[in-house]
This record gives C-alpha cells, structure tokens and sequence, in this order.
C-alpha cells in the first residue's frame, strides 16, 4: 500500500499532498514538513530509499523518493510495495506529466494542482497503484479533459479567454524539470510499459 | 436563457478561479495568512450562490488551501453539493475535494450513499470512474455496506477502466466493511484471470495485500498464483505473486519446494532488477521456511549471495542498499555464507550514505567473531566520533552494544576492554540510550566476577567526574549511566580503593539535580559505602576516620531528605537516623561496622527478566483445577439460607489454604534442597567454561593477567590499547603454545591442555581472563515463549476469514457465486485430514471385496448412495471414478452436515504441492546436432547442477515419428485385469503396514534426482550452443486462431581464447514453423545476437517461433555465423544446427483440479490411445517426475502406483494421463482431443524412457 503521496519544491512548499490516510491538517503538515527535512537533507548521489518517518506509520514504512530539478517526489509505501517498483512508478508520473503538460515545470504544478491530482488518480488509487502504462494513463486523462472541454462548451468560451489574459502577465516560467538525464538511473523494467 | 448563462459566466471570470488565489498567495509573501483569509471569505460568499460553477470553483479553491494546511472541513456541505452536479467537470472538482478532506468523522458523508450509487451506475464511464477513485479515499463502514453489492455488479462491468477500480476498491470495502469479503470473493478470484491484464493486475494487487495481513486463508489460491507466475510477463505482476509467495512460503514449506526452482529460472532470466529482487527476496524466504536442509539448497543460497554480491558492488545506491537489506535476511539462517563477504560489507560502512551504512550495521551483527570483534567494534567507535546528527550515532550506539552482547557476550574475550568501551560510550552528548549502557554495565559487573574490580574503579571515576556527564543539558539521557555506577561502586565497594573518596563524591550537593531514581539509587548505596567504610577503619586505633565519614552522611543527607521525590526522601531520611544512631554507639566506642555491614550482606543473583513467567506447570498440578471445594451448584440452586455456607465456607476454605501453605512450604524446602545438590542449578556458564558453585573459589584469575594493566585515565580512550594489548597477548600465546607443543613433542607426553595444536581457529582464542559469565537464572525447564500477540487495533484482523468454507445463506448477497464446487464427500475429507494410512489399515481382502462391489456398483445405477458412500475412498483410488463420486458427493452434500470443502480444497492444494517440482519452463526443443551426439553426457555443464546424463535426450534417436496409434479393445482390457491386479497387491502390501502415498507425503519419499533443463545443440572449438527450456510458452489466441509462438533461449558459451562477436542466428523456415524476425526483415535474414562473447563467458539469447501445427513434431535446420577475434586476426565461422521441436514442447504444464479433470473425461470428447513400458527401474515418484519435467504434465491425482496427470497444448487441446506401475511395468493410458498429437507425444514419452 502506499500510504502517501508528496510532492514539494528544494524549499518544502507543498505542491501536492495526497494521503491515503485520514490525518488532521495540522498532522498532514508536520508530515511534510518530517518528510522535507528528512530528504533535503540528503545528497544527490545516495540511495532513494529511507526510513524513519516517525509521523507516517510504523517501522514498516519507507519513504522512496526521486528529485528532479526543483521538486522531490516522495511515496511513502509499506513493506507490500517493491521498492524499485515504485521508484519506477515515480519516473512513470513524471513521464505524464511531461507528457500532459508538455515539458512539465514547478509552475505547472503549482498553478494546475487539480490536474496533477486527476493524473495522479488514474495512476494511483485509495494508496494501491491501478496502472502503469503510460500511454493507457494519457488515453484516460485526456478522454476526460475533453469531456470537460466539451461541457464548458459556449459557457466557458469567455472564461477561458479571460484567463489566457491573466496568464499573460505571469513571471517568466522556469525552464522544464528536466527529465531527460534521470532515466539512465532508472533500473531496467522493460515490461512495464 | 443561453444569455442567463453567458451573462452569469462573464460575472464569474472576475470571481479568483484557482489560478488566481495561487498567484495572489505568491504576491503576499509578507502577509500571507491575511491574504488568505480575505479569499476564504471571498469564498464563503461564492459557496452561498446558487450558481453550481461558482460554487465549483470555490471548492476548488479550498481544496488547494486544505493542501496548505488550513481545515476547510466547514465546507463540507458545499463540497457534496459538487459532488452532485450533473456536469462531469463539477462532479470531479467536488470528489477530489471530498477525497482530501473527508474522513469517518464528517457526518455530511452519510448524505452521499445515493449520490454515489447514481454515480456508479451512470452511462458515462468516467462518472462512475471518479465516484470510484473518491470512495477509495473516503469510505466509511456505513458506505462500504451501503454499496458494496453495487462495486461488486461493477467488477463485472463490461469496461475494463471501471473493472479495475471496482476490484481494486474493493479492498477497501472489505477492510471497512469485512462481511463482504467471503461473498465477494468468489469473483474477486474470477478477476485473477481477466482478460484484461489492468483488471488481473488489480485483482493480484488485492488478493496480496489480503494475503499479507492473513496468508494462511489464501493458501489454497497457491496453485492459481502459480500458474500466473509461470505465464504472466507483466513485471508488477509478478513481483506481487512473488512477494505473496515469500508471504505463503512459511505456512507450507512444500509449497517452498515448488517454488525454488521456477524462482531460480526467473534470478538467471530476468533483466529486471526489481523482479530479481524479490525473486531472490522469495527464495530467501523459502529457504528460511525449509528448516531442514535439502541438500542442494546450498546452490541456492549460493545464487542469492552471489546476484546480492553483484546488486551490493553495484554503483547504483538503491541496488547497494536493497542488497544490503536482503543480505541481512540470509544472515539470520545462514550467518556462513554472509560471513564470506564481509570485506564488501565493511567497506559499505564508510559509505556515504547514510542508510547503506545502517543497513550494512545491521549485518555486522552477524559478522563478528572472537578475532575481530575488537576490530570491529573499533571501526565503529571511529564513526561514532565522525558522525553528525544523533539518529546515526544513537544506532552506532546501540549496534556496538547489540554485537558485543549478543550470544551472552560469546564474542568477547577481555571484559575490561568492554567495560572501558562503555565508559568510552558515556562520552557521547545528547544520546537517548543512557539507560541502554547503564543496564550493560550492571550485567557485566554483576555476572562477570572476576571483571568486578575493575569495573569498580571505573565506575569510581565516572562518579568522581559525574559533573561532566551531566553538565551540559538537563535532557541528558546519559546520566543513567550514573545509576548504574553507583549502584555497582556500592555493591562491590569491597574492590573500591578508596570507599571515602567514593562516597565524598556521591553525596555532592549537585546530585540533587539528578533525575529521582538515580538519587535513590545514590543514598541507598552511600550506606552501602559507609559500612565499608566502617569495616576498613574496624581495627585502627584511632576511630577518627570512622567518625568523619558519620558526620559526612550526617551533613549531606538532610538535602536528600527534602527531595521532592518521595523514593529518596525515604530512603534518605531512613538512613540519616540510622546514621545518627551509629554515629551515638562510634562515640561510646561500640564496634559497630559487623553489624551494618550485615545489613547489606548477601549477594544479588540476576535473575532472567522472563524467569517469573518461564516457571514451567509441575507434572499434575492443574490450574484450573479447584483447591477448594467450590460451592456445589446444586447446593446453590437449592434455596437454603445462604448465612449457613456463609458461615462454614470461610472456615472450611482456611483449613485448606492451611495444609495447603504447610504442604507448600515443605515441598518448598524439598526443593531446594534439590536444588542446592544438583550442581547444574542455578549457575550455568555458557561455553565449557568451568561453572563455580561454592563462594569462595571465586575469581582465580587462571590466566595470569598480562603486564597490561592499563593507567586509568579517567575520560581518555582507552579501549584502543586493549587492542594492541590483546594482538600482542595472542601473540604471545601462539608462540607459547607452538614452544609447548613442540616441547610436548619432545617429551612425547604434555601435559595436559586445554587448546589443540593446529591453525589457530576460533576457539583457541582463550580469553583474557578466564571469567566466569553467569547466566541469568531460569526456572527448570523453561520453555520458549512464543509472545506473537498480534496488534489487537489491526483492522486487518477483521479480515482473517476462512474463505474456503461455503457461503451461508444469510452471507450471501444477491450475486452471482463463482465458487468452484469442490468435490469431495465428508467421509474423504476425514480421510484427507487424518493420516492417511489409518484408512488403509483394512485388510486387503475387504478392499478386494470392495473392488468388486465398486465394479457393480460402476455398472448399476446410483441407487444405493448409502452403499456408495461406504465405498469411496476406493473408488477415489481410480480417476475414471472421478465423475461419479463428484455427483455423488453433491447428492450427499445435501444429506450430510456441510461438507468441510475447506479440506476439500486443502487436500486439492496438497495434491498440487505433493505432486513432484514441476518446472513450469516447457521444455521445447531437445535437439543435439548429430556431430554433437557423442558429447551427450558432458552437455549439461553450464548449469551447476548436477544431472545424470541420461536427462539429456539423444533426440536423434527419435527415428520413428509414426508409431501405430491403434487401439485395441484386448489390450485394454488386459490393461483393465492388470489394473486389479495390480491393485490388489498393492492393497496386501498396505495391510502389511506399508505407508500408502497420498496427499504430501512426497516428503517421506527420496528425493527426485535433479534433472536439467540444458540440452547440447551445437558445439565447435569455438562456441557452444546448449538450449534451455524455453521458461515461457504461450499462445497468442484470440487474434491468430491457429498461430501459436514458442520461445526458445540459447545459451551461448564461448570456448576459445577469443573474442567472439557479430553472432547471427538463423533458421530455415519450414511451412510450419517460422523464426520471427522483427518487421521489415527479410525471411531469410538472420538474426542478431544482442551480445558479444569475451573468452569463457557465456550468455543467454530468447528466439521466438511461430508455429501453425503442433501435432507433429518439426525439425529446423539452422546456422549460426559468428566472427572469431583474436589479437592479430578475425575469421568469420560458422556452425549448423537443428532445432527439434517435440510435441511435448507444445505441451504447457497447467493444474487441473480433480473435479474438472473428472468432467473432461466424461464429456467424451476425448480419444484415447495407451502405452506399455516394460523394465522401468525407478521408483514412481521419479517416474512421474520426469513426465512432468520432460513432458510438462503436472498430476492431478495420485493413489499409490497409479497416478493421472494433465496437460494442455498451446492450442487448447487437453492431455490426460493415467500411469500405472507394478513390477517394472508402466503403462499409459492416455486421452487426447488431438489423437495424432497424442501418438507423437506417448512416443517421446516412450524414448524418454527408453533411455533409462
């Protein structure tokens, strides 16, 4: 099972939080915070792997998590999940994410939280992993987004304008997260896909 | 209307959307909490709006401030009002809100249960989709059992998108709602086999975590597992039903038997690390469950160590860390073949790396021996100075002390090295595990004699220097360590040197800041000082000494007597009068110190902390039997004047009670009085070292100490000097011995010694001091405790069903069950459940009569069921039986109490676990080149087993391919009277006591002699081709009806000294068989091998066949062309080979439950056709071994000599099997649907046996 799913910046902002798991708000922040200060304070060149989150679950749990650029990706999953079976699963989120976003950045994701969470739930669902096919996980997400295109319709035509508009005046977007030169160390899963 | 809806939607694009509030909190840096709180406002006044899209983007909104932290649970309402909208955009912002922040506690949640079922059963997929993916986060026990039968119509839905989520929910309802798992089952069992591989994988994802709370109710499924693990190729698959497996393993260690070698074709296969992983992972497990060691398991192990030798040198840190973490798996069965990496190991502890140096701590455990602890322990004093941060240090800390405790401190050969190590450890600021070295200290000191002294002295220094333990931070957990110091400086203060110095320092005033109990422990023991104190002035002259140390106690104690701490505060003021009292009888000059010293005399025993609970229950003594006479029940029930028992009872029960305590006492004071004459009570060293009974021979240090006392510095290392001192101590001994031994060979007669000559090996390491370890005490025969208490919160104890027992028909829900029928009368599973041979213990002449009455009853009708039942566990014996018993099972099912089908099942399970190791590789083709031919027996070498070299098959000696097929009545006949015959001895050599072979009782058997799945293909001077079983055969049905594809893997090994490289693979294609060539390939290209060959390597190479007709064996001719590198030249070569594909080879070894093997051989679709082989040498179990292995079948049944066995082809059709054996005589009566597929493969049964 995976009991939680963060994502945040190298500063511990929160820019997504999915627990599978009922916590209190408060609790679900000192978890991320736990979560930030454990990882941030690791080198680039060490394992993805670390116990000792003493919020989140028992000594069962384990924390696997990828950093790339400026965000950490981090599952917390118990001893049920295989640990380089999720850590796949992570470059396979980010993959679509790439891939919905087109070059995915921090600010995709800061600004379309409700998005990530939607892909993420196509991925992921109630902490056990309901698919890993990339292609088949973009075939149901853009379904979706086209249904809801279609439903907003006339009605949204202004909407949409208007917020093209805002976004016009948006700092200058950081390049993307930069997936390119990660995948080298990801161990081999052929079938996976 | 159209301009209602445009107007309120241009009124809403100046409403924030989400966007907005995000880049409005990322402007308001400074005041962010004020920002915030303004736009929750905001929203408040959008959620009070009629308008669903405002209210949409509201919600949105908030859930992005749940994220932040702030509790947006007053929305609650607002968020299922989203939820309910029509529009699919809407419905999902309000779900996603709903699934973060709704829990068991909001109540609103209850308002949901319709809207949810509307939406599962919505036209739109993804309606139902998103109310899927919300319920999994937020179901409540009300909403499980509210929609529990609606996920369950889903998960046979006709799309598979909503297939997989309603499995997968499922979970979920069961852990909420666990009434719902034994009938949803049934059809979550049905999803292992989807067609769809999401929905399949789903369904393995559930069924493993269910397994994992509660294996033993899923065993039975272990034979499905089995046949997924063997077929599937999806990777997260497998992984689960490998880890599933190491789950299952130690419930059925026949199950581990089965499983070793699938997983070990995986290890060498498998390029996914993650897969290899767990493999290994798995096999460790099996290994750890198979206590007993069959004897090739060391290959195994082997194999383990090795691929996590490879994972551990890798560079790659998660490989390094995940083998680090498997290794220490292994450590715990199989310490020897972890030992021989602990170079790699130590090198992990300099890593960089924090968790690789935790997990390689972990291992050290098992590495050190009497040679290196020192050494090692070292190391780690090194890292515990280097390292930052207290969590790593803190596990230092406790690993040293875990490896130099372990095995009652096995590993130690001189305690003042450990005592100085300990003292050492005291250093540390800020650790958590002050309690840890103290209670350490007080074990060494107490059951270590001979260490006492020393020990002493330090623990006087460190209470000389306790202001610099507990200087710093009052959080200090180090200052237990002072409790532990004092209490040991006041219980042997005999050794201290200076007892006044000693009681001086714990009587400071600055005690009083220490934590309560280690003051208690300080007062109590400054008597204990005092007294010694005492004693050592008893003879002067001059009482003056004597008096100052009363007037000491007499001064310092008043501030303990004001502690707040009540312990002290007694204990203090208890003594000061005592104190005051001594200091009265000192000055009239009364000799008082034998008399305090009395107070504390007598010696402490440690006892085991488990002792108490470890007293085993005396032979006869029942405790739950009543001492006294309890009340009658009848006397009770009679209404008499309760006053009058009132009365007696007391007095009657003292009485008891009486005799009772007297009796008591005597056997007591019997006891003991045993105990005291038998040596072997109460002290009991460890090793052969000598065991001290009588006080008094204590501490005879046999050893002379070397020069090496060390100088006490207090608070500098010194345990490095122990090292050298102790190199240089074994030094001296070896020279010792070597001049002794060769003395005692001179002289031709030593005396006598303790060590051998020989290498120095462990156990010649003597120890400094000959100490004298005292193990804690224990009652006699204490027994081992077995504390798995499980986790009374554990939700998933709710789930441990039985999941094999029938629904109940209160239990069932409106669906649909797809429970396979199992079926086994009552009176079998008796038989199953008990030991098989009592049901055969009737003599075999009434079986013979039985026989006959089976054989009638066979041709009557079922009229007499009663008679039938009677019979059955004979009939059981024949598979043609099958059918009938199976509809007469069900008849009696209705009449008998409800049939245990769980047993029914078990035994299913035991029939598939007992059957022998099935490799689930299909062997395909077994084709030597002819030139190879000769080389026959040497050609199995590459796998490191061994094999006999009748495995590998000469094929070319399958000449005939047309065998005659017919099939006479005569000779079935003839077949039939054998088969009685047969029977009937075998039924007079089991009433003769010989153990019939059923379920699982393949143990008992010899082992099978280990078979291969390597077979020479070709062979030059340069490179060897050995084919292997190819491990996967499937059929791609469905899409190409008649086209079904093999894979074959090659095993390239290169002989020569050269470099082989640009390896081509080609085969001539036959109308039949085809080498599939990626597109755009002409048909006669060949195909690259993806590897280059250094010298002696050899690697592994899969090819894929498409065949169209697999009833006829095919032949291949193929060529192999490779370019032969050496230093100065290349030369092109070339090497022919056939490939040979039997008809076994399209055979894949399947289960098949004994209820639908019955049925196929009813429905009569079947063709049959037998077999006779004479002078068969073997016993049965190998017979059927190899048919399963060569052949791919696997059995079905088996009944003494007589077995039925199943396969099925690539393309469907079924093989059955009935072997029978008595005197070297084995026949086959086979059926097929296919009866010239059926001939080929009888015939390559024939050869394989022909063979022997």
């Amino acid at each position: 099972m995976i009991k939680a799913i963060l994502i945040f910046n190298n500063h511990g902002k929160a820019r997504l939080s999915k627990f599978y798991e009922h916590y209190t708000e408060d609790t679900e922040q000192q978890i991320i915070r736990e979560t930030f200060h454990l990882v941030s304070k690791r080198d680039e060149n060490v394992c993805n792997f670390l116990e000792g989150g003493l919020l989140i679950g028992g000594s069962d749990n384990k924390l696997i998590y990828r950093h790339y650029a400026t965000l950490y990706f981090v599952f917390c999953v118990d001893s049920s999940e295989s640990e380089l079976g999720i850590l796949d699963l992570i470059q396979v989120f980010v993959e679509t994410l790439d891939k919905c976003f087109e070059n995915v950045c921090e600010l995709d994701l800061i600004f379309h939280m409700d998005k990530v969470h939607n892909i993420l739930a196509e991925m992921v669902m109630g902490g056990m992993v309901l698919e890993t096919n990339m292609s088949e996980i973009i075939t149901q997400v853009e379904a979706q987004n086209k249904m809801e295109k279609s439903e907003a319709g006339i009605a949204g035509a202004p909407a949409r304008a208007v917020s093209a508009v805002k976004n016009m005046n948006l700092p200058e977007m950081p390049k993307n997260i930069n997936i390119g030169d990660i995948s080298i160390k990801v161990p081999n899963l052929p079938s996976f896909k | 209307m159209a301009l209602k809806i445009v107007k309120g939607s241009i009124d809403r694009m100046f409403d924030k959307n989400l966007q907005d509030l995000v880049r409005g909190i990322r402007n308001h840096k400074e005041d962010e909490a004020k920002y915030i709180s303004t736009c929750i406002d905001e929203i408040k006044q959008e959620l009070k709006q009629d308008n669903i899209a405002v209210k949409a983007n509201a919600v949105c909104k908030l859930t992005y401030l749940q994220m932040l932290g702030y509790d947006v649970s007053w929305a609650a309402f607002n968020i299922v009002e989203v939820m309910s909208s029509s529009k699919f955009t809407y419905k999902r912002i309000g779900y996603l809100a709903a699934s973060q922040c709704f829990h068991e506690g909001t109540d609103v949640i209850m308002l949901t249960t319709n809207q949810i079922r509307k939406d599962l059963s919505s036209p739109n997929q993804y309606d139902t989709g998103v109310a899927l993916t919300g319920l999994s986060c937020f179901v409540t026990p009300d909403l499980a059992r509210d929609l529990a039968n609606d996920i369950m119509t889903l998960m046979s839905h006709t799309k598979p998108y909503i297939r997989k989520k309603a499995v997968l929910i499922m979970y979920k309802v069961f852990l909420k709602y666990p009434e719902s798992l034994r009938p949803a089952f049934p059809r979550l069992k049905e999803k292992l086999e989807d067609p769809d591989p999401g929905v399949q994988s789903a369904a393995v994802n559930v069924i493993c975590e269910l397994a994992r709370r509660n294996p033993k109710n899923y065993l039975s499924l272990a034979p499905l597992f089995f046949k997924l693990m063997t077929s599937s190729t999806n990777n997260w698959v497998l992984i689960k039903i490998i880890k599933l497996f190491g789950a299952l393993t130690p419930l059925e260690p026949r199950l581990g038997k089965k499983l070793i070698e699938p997983l070990t074709n995986l290890i060498h296969s498998t390029s996914a690390m993650s897969l290899l992983y767990e493999c290994v992972n798995t096999v460790i497990a099996v290994l750890i469950s198979l206590s007993s060691g069959m004897p090739n398991h060391s290959a195994s192990i082997q194999l383990c160590v090795q691929k996590l030798r490879i994972l551990i040198e890798d560079s790659d840190q998660n490989l390094k860390y995940l083998g680090l973490l498997a290794m220490s798996k292994i450590l715990k069965t199989h310490p020897k073949s972890v030992q021989s990496h602990k170079d790699l190991i130590l090198q992990c502890l300099d890593d960089k790396d924090e968790s690789i140096r935790l997990r390689a701590l972990d291992l050290l455990y098992g590495m050190v021996s009497k040679k290196n602890l020192m050494e090692i322990v070292k190391k780690l004093m090194l890292h515990v100075d280097k390292a930052e941060g207290t969590t790593y240090r803190d596990e230092l800390l406790t690993k040293i002390i875990d490896i130099c405790s372990q095995s009652n401190y096995q590993y130690i050969t001189n305690f003042e090295w450990y005592i100085s190590i300990l003292v050492e450890l005291t250093r540390l600021e800020g650790t958590r595990h002050g309690h840890l070295i103290a209670s350490q200290m007080l074990d060494v000191a107490i059951r270590v004699k001979a260490i006492r002294g020393f020990a002493v002295a330090q623990m006087a220094t460190l209470l000389d220097n306790a202001h610099l333990l507990t200087g710093n931070t009052q959080r200090n957990g180090i200052c237990e360590v002072l409790y532990a110091a004092a209490w040991i400086c006041g219980e042997f203060s005999e050794h201290l040197e200076d007892p006044m110095q000693t009681l001086e320092a714990m009587l400071r005033p600055k005690v009083a800041t220490l934590p309560g109990h280690i003051q208690a422990v300080y007062v109590q023991n400054a008597a204990k000082l005092f007294a010694t104190v005492l004693r050592k002035h008893e003879g002067d002259t001059d009482s003056q000494a004597a008096q100052e140390t009363s007037q000491l106690l007499i001064d310092r104690l008043p501030l303990f007597v004001q502690s707040a701490n009540l312990e002290v505060q007694e204990r203090a003021s208890c003594i000061l009068q005592l104190v005051k009292y001594i200091q009265k009888l000192q000055q009239k000059n009364v000799e008082v110190a034998e008399e305090v010293t009395a107070l504390f005399a007598g010696e402490l025993n440690p006892v085991a902390p488990k002792a108490q609970k470890k007293v085993p229950i005396p032979d006869g003594l029942d405790l739950d039997s009543w001492i006294n006479e309890p009340p009658s029940e009848s006397e009770s029930e009679d209404e008499k004047p309760k006053a009058v028992f009132a009365k007696e009872e007391p007095k009657h029960s003292r009485r008891h009670t009486e005799v009772d305590e007297k009796e008591l006492a005597r056997r007591r004071e019997a006891r003991k009085q045993e105990q005291a004459n038998n040596p072997f009570y109460i002290k009991a060293s460890p090793s052969s070292q000598k065991v001290y009974d009588a006080p008094g021979v204590e501490h005879i240090p046999v050893v002379q100490i070397d020069l090496s006392v060390p100088l006490k510095v207090p608070g500098m290392p010194m345990s490095d000097q122990y090292l050298k001192l102790e190199e240089e101590r074994r030094q001296k001994e070896k020279a010792e011995r070597k001049k002794k031994e060769k003395k005692k060979k001179r002289e031709k007669r030593g005396k006598e010694r303790k060590a051998d000559s020989g290498p120095e090996s462990e156990e010649d390491i003597t120890p400094a001091h000959q100490v004298d370890i005292v193990t804690e005490e224990m009652p006699e025969n204490a027994l081992p405790s077995d504390d798995d208490d499980k986790d009374p919160n554990d939700p998933h104890k709710a789930l441990d069903i039985d999941l094999d027992k029938p629904l109940a028909d209160s239990e069932k829900l409106p669906v649909r069950t797809h429970r396979p029928e199992v079926l086994k009368s009552p009176a079998e599973d008796r038989d199953s459940e008990s030991i098989p041979q009592e049901t055969k213990k009737k003599s075999g002449k009434e079986k013979k009569e039985k026989k006959k009455d089976k054989e009638k009853d066979r041709k009557r009708s079922k009229e007499d069921k009663k008679k039938k039942k009677k019979h059955k566990e004979v009939e059981e014996e024949l598979p043609e039986s099958q059918p009938e018993e199976a509809i007469q099972s069900e008849e009696t099912k209705e009449v008998a109490a409800p049939p245990t089908s769980t047993s029914a099942e078990a035994s299913d399970l035991d029939f598939w676990l007992s059957s022998a190791p099935v490799p689930p590789a299909a062997q395909d083709v077994t084709a030597p080149s002819s030139a190879a031919a000769v080389d026959m027996s040497s050609a199995a070498a590459p796998e490191s087993e061994p094999e006999e070299p009748k495995d590998a098959e000469p094929e070319d000696m399958k000449s005939s391919k047309h065998k005659k097929k017919k099939q006479k009545k005569e000779k079935e006949e003839k077949e039939k009277k054998k088969k009685k015959r047969h029977h009937h001895h075998h039924h007079h050599s089991d009433a003769g006591g010989e153990d019939s072979v059923q379920n699982g009782t393949v143990e008992d058997e010899e082992p099978l002699p280990p078979m291969s799945n390597y077979s020479l293909l070709a062979e030059n001077s340069y490179i060897k081709m050995m084919k292997e079983d190819a491990d996967q055969v499937y059929d791609i049905q469905g899409n190409h009806q008649d086209e079904s594809k093999v894979v074959v893997s090659v095993i390239f090994e290169n002989k020569s000294d050269s470099f082989l490289k640009s390896m081509e693979f080609n085969v001539l294609d036959s109308l039949n068989s085809k080498l599939q060539r990626p597109e755009g390939a002409g048909p006669h290209d060949g195909l690259t091998v993806p590897f280059q060959l250094p010298p002696g390597v050899s690697n592994e190479a899969r090819f894929v066949f498409s065949v169209q007709s697999i009833v006829m064996p095919q032949k291949l001719k193929g060529t192999l062309t490779f370019i032969v590198k050496s230093d100065e030249s290349s030369t092109h070569e070339k090497l022919d080979f056939k490939l040979h594909f039997t008809c076994t080879s399209y055979l894949i070894t399947t289960p098949c439950y004994s209820d639908a093997y019955a049925k196929l051989l009813e429905s009569g679709d079947l063709k049959g056709s037998s077999l006779r082989l004479e002078g068969i040498n073997m016993p049965f179990h190998h017979l059927l071994a190899r048919i399963c292995f060569h052949h791919h079948f696997s059995v079905v049944e088996r009944i003494d000599s007589c077995a039925s066995m199943y396969s099925r082809s690539i393309q469907g059709h079924h093989v059955c099997l009935l072997v029978k054996t008595s005197d070297q005589t084995v026949s086959i009566d086979a059926k097929c649907d296919e009866p010239s597929l059926l001939g080929n493969v009888l015939d390559e049964i024939k050869q394989t046996f022909s063979k022997c």
